[in-house]
């Protein structure tokens, strides 16, 4: 069975000194397994979980700065299921678009304020050939179909080489852990 | 909110406006109410209210992929009489955050971080040996969108 990993080229990024030395720091991997589940619904969130730390408030909160100083939270507040809330269809619209036009045709796409991701992949042939994934939501099939023409058209993509991939069901959906996954790799929660 | 199925108002601007910049100071909520005009034991009842309706996954920070850990999207294609039992047990790991059914030949999708690559390449090797599938294993390479939360249209 071919279980090739491909590489990948932000593993570098990833692996960047100053961001390695915070994550070694057993406090802010501590913070990070605290907080990476939403944070405690009660007046004073951060004492709280200072006190599970053995932190102050103020050093919750600063370490919390510090990760977005760092760009390592993209963005803190409500985490809202779309899916609940109307916007029934969720598609991730995959694409092959020529390697050289991939960045400025990301970039084109991730702009539209109902494309809410938009990431190069690699390819895999021969089983896969689409190496840009958007996924777009909307109120409906038609709605989702006349958002991709309208982005197509605007980017100037004249070759359309794009499958659309519908949700039919979620069978999960919470928020990633990152560190809280001790022990050995695949245990079932 | 339960009983009568209904958003109000004050969910609406709950969901829509506090998607970002949440308030790095002790007492976050009562900002946010300040913000409303309501009490600071307001805001966290219907937030917990929201998040009990499943409107509302959580209150707290979105990373951005592959700094923290590492993250992969994966896909398998499921025989549809196997799908149900495939996707329970892959939901039911630790590393799987996000996990749907989607309408293609490739028809199951997940999401799995964890810390580092060796770890997740160890569970995508477990998903294979256990569903006798292969893994179409795709980590992101660039990222073109900026987050700015998800904005909702209310008509």
């Amino acid at each position: 069975m071919d279980m090739k990993v491909y590489p990948n080229p932000l593993d570098c990024d990833a692996s960047a000194p100053q961001i390695q030395s915070e994550l070694d720091d057993p406090v802010q991997k501590a913070l990070i397994k605290a907080i990476e589940g939403g944070l405690p619904l009660t007046a004073r969130p951060y004492a709280l979980i200072g006190e599970r730390l053995g932190i102050c408030e103020a050093e919750v909160i600063g370490r919390i700065q510090l990760l977005f100083d760092n760009d390592l939270i993209k963005r803190m507040g409500v985490v809202v299921r779309h899916g609940q809330l109307g916007y029934k269809a969720n598609a991730m619209v995959v694409w092959d678009i020529p390697d050289e036009r991939v960045g400025e045709i990301g970039r084109c796409f991730g702009r539209f304020p109902f494309v809410t991701l938009c990431y190069q992949r690699p390819r895999c042939l021969p089983q896969w050939r689409y190496n840009l994934f958007t996924m777009i939501h909307g109120r409906g099939h038609d709605e989702v179909r006349a958002r991709i023409e309208t982005m197509a058209d605007h980017c100037a993509l004249q070759d359309k080489q794009y499958e659309v991939l519908f949700s039919r069901r979620c069978f999960k959906q919470r928020g990633a852990r990152y560190v809280s996954l001790d022990g050995e790799p695949g245990q079932s929660e | 909110m339960r009983e009568s199925n209904e958003i109000t108002a004050l969910d609406r601007t709950l969901l829509d406006g506090f998607q970002r910049d949440f308030p790095l100071e002790p007492r976050p909520f009562a900002r946010i109410a300040e913000c409303l005009g309501i009490g600071e034991d307001e805001v966290i009842e219907r937030l917990r209210l929201l998040q009990e309706a499943g409107l509302v996954s959580r209150v707290g920070p979105v990373f951005p992929p592959n700094r923290i850990g590492v993250s992969t999207l994966a896909a398998l294609a499921v025989e549809p009489e196997r799908l149900e039992e495939v996707a329970a047990l892959i939901s039911a790991l630790p590393e799987v955050n996000h996990n749907y059914e989607r309408e293609h030949h490739f028809n199951l999708w997940f999401v799995a971080t964890a810390p580092n690559r060796a770890h997740l390449d160890r569970v995508l090797e477990e998903i294979s040996e256990r569903t006798g599938l292969e893994v179409l294993d795709l980590p992101m390479i660039q990222d073109f969108h900026i987050d700015l939360g998800f904005r909702l249209q209310w008509t």
